[in-house]
């Protein structure tokens, strides 16, 4: 009964949850939406706006190709339909932030529609989200009230920035599987190119949709497609890091099962997770929700792409991550969770096969994924911005292979390499690291230790694991550079075993 | 010496290029003339007599080289609805008032790239919104016409009223102006000039101030079809900045005008006979019918069925994209901001109410109304549909008819503050008109007479989308057979 797992337990009985998301991605692009104006972040208040942007008279919009491949593009990686007629609309809404009181969105007709994402859960089974629509739609500006006591200014920079608004279908069931879908669309997006993924900038942030239902409903709505099985849900609005995705709906969760417990009702609602204090507010409420008044933007004709122009797209599209994972345990023999830890991140990924030509491929992604990972990590790093050149990672794994050195002392070469002091072959030369394997000497002094301590070699006999001990002193007689398999091989002989 | 600011368009263009007279002299006559007129007219919102002189010497300069555009050193009036950069650009409304545009309209830009001259920014309704100019938060705009045996001051239509007036009192050689529903039409028909709206896509939009995006086209008000043809070849160009240009070649229309009309098939639809039409329109219309016979037209009786739906979806659409398009008069970055607020709602609440006037706020309201959830469907996606019935039933007649002739108004101008009691009678006034702004076609309203009180009359001609070859070549034949010379007697 894997339905279990899913289960939250209630003082009335047990509850499930549901969940849909939608994921507001920035479009990689240097110019904006319908401006032309430069997209970048770190620029100073205001230098990023043009008078499209700031909506004055008589500016009209045109759309950027770009951006609009970046979405076809986002569109194929998520196996969805590509609409090849769409169109957008207004939604109108009065805020500072907004300079033409509308945004730019696509609601009757997005650009992607129907699609679906194999993400993989925590136990390395996989469940699939499905995709409802890719759209295309504009940022707003920002509001600053912390400058002044008494004045609110607005930045326009990121007004009429090109945002993907990637909205699933009520597929996801826990708060793990909500951080994996996220995780997944992150690093589809970060693959093809088409979102930098930045969440710390807030270049990709979702609104989760939370509702509770009593075990069986869920089911029950697959089933049939009534959404009246499902709970009354509220939108968590603009979560913008995976632990904050966790904490807003295990903690929403437990305030909807808590109301309804009491014998109350969920209101739709729209909410805020405070993470300070680990709780969602409420925003707004259905009743006061803003009618958007959305029609088809006039200014814009519809948008029609061709479908020569898509396929183009398509041939040109990198290799996307499950294709990766797959090829990487079929091609290297990886498991199924190295192969996913190692595609999680595209330069991660690029990195392990530049140092695996030719190499144990299971040692190099152990390499990778282990010592290299835990260094960056360290020093607040990524792959992308790796100082350690692939090739020295293939030769210290071919130092391994060939016997040079051994496993722990390769971890003291790797050390060395990593501050700096040159290749792993440079490395074990200079500190003269370099494995025993001259037998002669390895039972020399074997030979000595054996001799000297006689009651523990007849021990031996009796308990085969005490060898450890001798293997142990040889390797500190050695300064741990004999082959361990070599001292093995002679200490089993010597000791008669 | 001739009074310089009676001639065409076409004509100063040709006595510039003789250099018979310069642009400064011709420029100096039409400011001398505003000076003394404007006061009583009301034209013009501001007039730019120092720019004017400026390009006016730069373009004798030009033409002393032997060099110079289409336009060069032509003396124009501008609708305060273009962007013109450094010069006050208000849409007549008090929200807008004071505010100058770091950039310049693409229509505008085309003129100047011609070598125009810019005498000022006329008058107009607020937001284009109106048919009497009286909507103007700079005062209503004067008809230099007036009835037989009257004093009572008339309208010179809208929303193009100041383009209108200025064009018939000779205080410029032509004007741009701009239409959304019958906006350049109407007031050429009220005050005996020439207006055109050419196919929707011909002239950007690109710094027009928006009224309805889908309905809104610039074009001239002239003199004669043939300054009417000179002054929209340079008005129309594709601009990669609006989405909705259309990427085609702007003809010379020009060799259009007086080109026979032998064997053209000229379409009269029924359904715009319209209950209560007067007998002078009636008789207006039969008249120009015959004009063309004479002329070599086949006469060809046709139906729009969907005519009568044109004034109720023209006044949803219209109103539906105006909701959206001035919601960015906001009192934020630019434009009348309220003084007294207590909060954001407050402040938007405040600056709206006092920077619109009431015809702008009342469309605002139908436009919010008709787009608001639960109404969205019965209002606007109805109207959208019935638009492109309306549309239909011209692409069914196309096979049948080269042009479409009807009257441009259902009435001569009327006095100033005559409707104003009823907002939907003055509606009234685009029923000829609109439907060629929902259907996106080219319409041209040329003078054909002056009725029984002596107020100049319209007839509107209807082309094919981007066929005002064809609009060009009846309006000439009609402006022939009229021989309409008629100009108002000065009272200013």
């Amino acid at each position: 009964m894997t339905e279990n797992t899913k289960l939250i337990q209630g003082r009335t009985g047990a509850w499930e949850i549901v969940m849909g998301l939608e994921i507001h991605a920035q479009v990689a692009s240097n110019a904006k939406l319908f401006s032309g104006a430069a997209v970048g972040f770190g620029a100073g208040p205001n230098e990023q706006v043009s008078l499209i942007d700031a909506g004055f008279p008589g500016m009209l919009p045109t759309l950027n190709k770009y951006c609009v491949e970046q979405a076809v593009k986002s569109g194929l990686g998520l196996r969805a339909q590509i609409n090849l007629k769409s169109q957008f609309d207004r939604k109108n809404y009065f805020y500072p932030d907004l300079p033409t009181g509308y945004q730019i969105s696509q609601l009757y007709h997005p650009i992607v529609g129907e699609g679906v994402v194999e993400v993989e859960a925590e136990d390395g089974s996989f469940f699939n989200v499905g995709i409802e629509r890719l759209h295309l739609e504009q940022d707003a500006g920002k509001l600053i009230h912390d400058l002044s006591p008494t004045e609110s200014y607005v930045d326009l920079n990121r007004a009429g920035t090109a945002l993907m608004e990637i909205v699933s279908r009520p597929d996801i069931r826990t708060p793990e599987e909500a951080v994996a879908y996220v995780k997944k669309i992150r690093t589809i997006l970060i693959y093809l190119g088409t979102c930098d993924g930045d969440m710390e900038k807030g270049n990709l942030r979702a609104d989760v949709n939370v509702s509770v239902c009593r075990e069986g409903n869920y089911d029950r709505f697959k089933e049939t497609g009534d959404f009246s099985f499902l709970g009354t849900r509220c939108e968590i609005k603009n979560v913008n890091s995976f632990r904050f995705i966790s904490q807003a709906i295990q903690y929403e969760a437990r305030r909807q099962i808590e109301i309804l417990e009491d014998g109350g009702s969920i209101i739709q609602e729209t909410r805020l997770y405070d993470a300070t204090v680990g709780e969602t507010r409420s925003m707004r409420s259905k009743e006061e929700a803003q009618d958007y008044r959305y029609f088809p933007d006039p200014d814009l004709l519809p948008l029609v792409l061709e479908q020569a122009w898509i396929n183009e797209i398509k041939a040109s599209l990198p290799e996307l991550p499950d294709d990766k994972r797959r090829r990487f345990m079929s091609e290297y023999g990886l498991s199924q969770y190295d192969a996913g830890v190692l595609i999680s991140e595209q330069a991660k990924a690029e990195y392990f096969e530049a140092a695996a030509k030719g190499r144990d491929a299971k040692l190099v992604s152990n390499w990778v994924t282990n010592e290299v990972s835990a260094r960056l990590a360290a020093d607040s790093k990524d792959f992308s911005d790796n100082p350690l050149p692939a090739a020295h990672v293939a030769q210290l794994v071919e130092l391994i292979e060939t016997n040079v050195i051994s496993s722990k002392i390769a971890k003291e070469v790797f050390d060395h390499v990593w501050n700096g002091e040159g290749s792993p072959a440079e490395v074990v030369e200079k500190h003269g690291l370099k494995q025993v394997t001259d037998t002669g000497a390895i039972e020399k002094a074997v030979d000595e230790i054996i001799a000297a301590n006689p009651d523990k070699a007849a021990a031996v006999a009796e308990k085969p694991q005490a060898i450890g001990w001798f293997v142990g002193q040889v390797m500190k007689a050695t300064g741990g550079k004999a082959n361990p398999a070599a001292v093995n091989d002679i200490l089993k002989a010597k000791l008669g075993l | 010496m001739t009074d310089l600011t009676k001639l065409t368009l076409a004509d100063a263009v040709d006595g510039l290029k003789a250099k018979t007279f310069s642009s400064e002299e011709l420029t100096q006559a039409f400011l001398t003339n505003i000076e003394a007129a404007n006061p009583t007219l009301n034209a013009y919102i501001e007039l730019t007599a120092d720019k004017a002189l400026g390009q006016a010497r730069a373009s004798d300069a030009r033409l002393a080289k032997g060099e110079g555009g289409a336009l060069e050193g032509a003396p124009l009036g501008v609708k305060d609805l273009f962007c013109t950069e450094g010069v006050q650009t208000t849409a007549a409304s008090n929200m807008l008032r004071g505010f100058v545009p770091p950039y310049e309209s693409t229509v505008t830009a085309n003129l100047w790239r011609d070598g125009a001259v810019m005498l000022g920014k006329l008058n107009m309704d607020e937001f284009a919104m109106g048919s009497a100019n009286e909507t103007s938060a700079f005062g209503p705009v004067k008809n230099p016409w007036k009835a037989k045996g009257s004093n009572a001051e008339l309208t010179p239509g809208g929303s193009s009223g100041g383009s209108a007036s200025a064009v018939a009192s000779d205080l410029c050689l032509a004007a741009t102006a701009s239409d959304t529903g019958g906006s350049i039409r109407q007031p050429a028909a009220f005050t005996g000039t020439v207006g055109i709206k050419p196919t929707y896509g011909r002239a950007s939009r690109f710094g027009m101030v928006a009224f309805a995006s889908s309905l809104d086209q610039a074009g001239p008000i002239t003199k004669t079809v043939k300054d009417a043809a000179l002054l929209l070849k340079s008005m129309c160009s594709f601009d990669a900045k609006d989405s909705t240009s259309l990427d085609v070649p702007t003809p010379d229309w020009t060799q259009s005008v007086g080109q026979s009309v032998k064997g053209l098939r000229i379409g009269v639809p029924a359904e715009y006979l319209i209950d209560g039409m007067s007998e002078e329109i009636k008789a207006l219309w039969e008249q120009g019918v015959a004009w063309l016979k004479a002329a070599g037209c086949e006469i060809v009786e046709i139906s729009l069925p969907h005519t009568k739906y044109a004034l109720p979806t023209y006044y949803i659409v219209a109103p539906a994209e105006a909701s959206s398009n001035l919601a960015r008069y906001d009192g934020m970055r630019f434009g009348h901001r309220a003084e007294d607020f207590s909060s954001l709602d407050d402040l938007y609440a405040a600056s709206r109410a006092e920077g619109f006037g009431k015809e702008v706020q009342r469309r605002l309201t139908i436009g919010a109304y008709v787009l608001s959830a639960g109404f969205y469907d019965a209002y606007y996606v109805k109207a959208l549909k019935v638009r492109r019935r309306i549309a239909e039933d011209f692409d069914n007649v196309w096979g049948k008819v080269d042009a479409i002739l009807t009257p441009s108004t259902p009435s001569a101008a009327f006095a100033i503050g005559d409707k104003q009691i009823d907002p939907l009678t003055m509606y009234l006034n685009d029923v000829f008109t609109v439907t060629t702004n929902l259907a996106g076609l080219p319409g041209i309203s040329v003078p054909a007479g002056l009725n029984s009180e002596g107020l100049p009359l319209g007839l509107q001609v209807i082309g094919k989308a981007l066929d005002e070859a064809t609009v060009f070549q009846v309006a000439g034949a009609l402006e022939d057979a009229a021989g309409y010379v008629a100009k108002p007697d000065r009272w200013w």
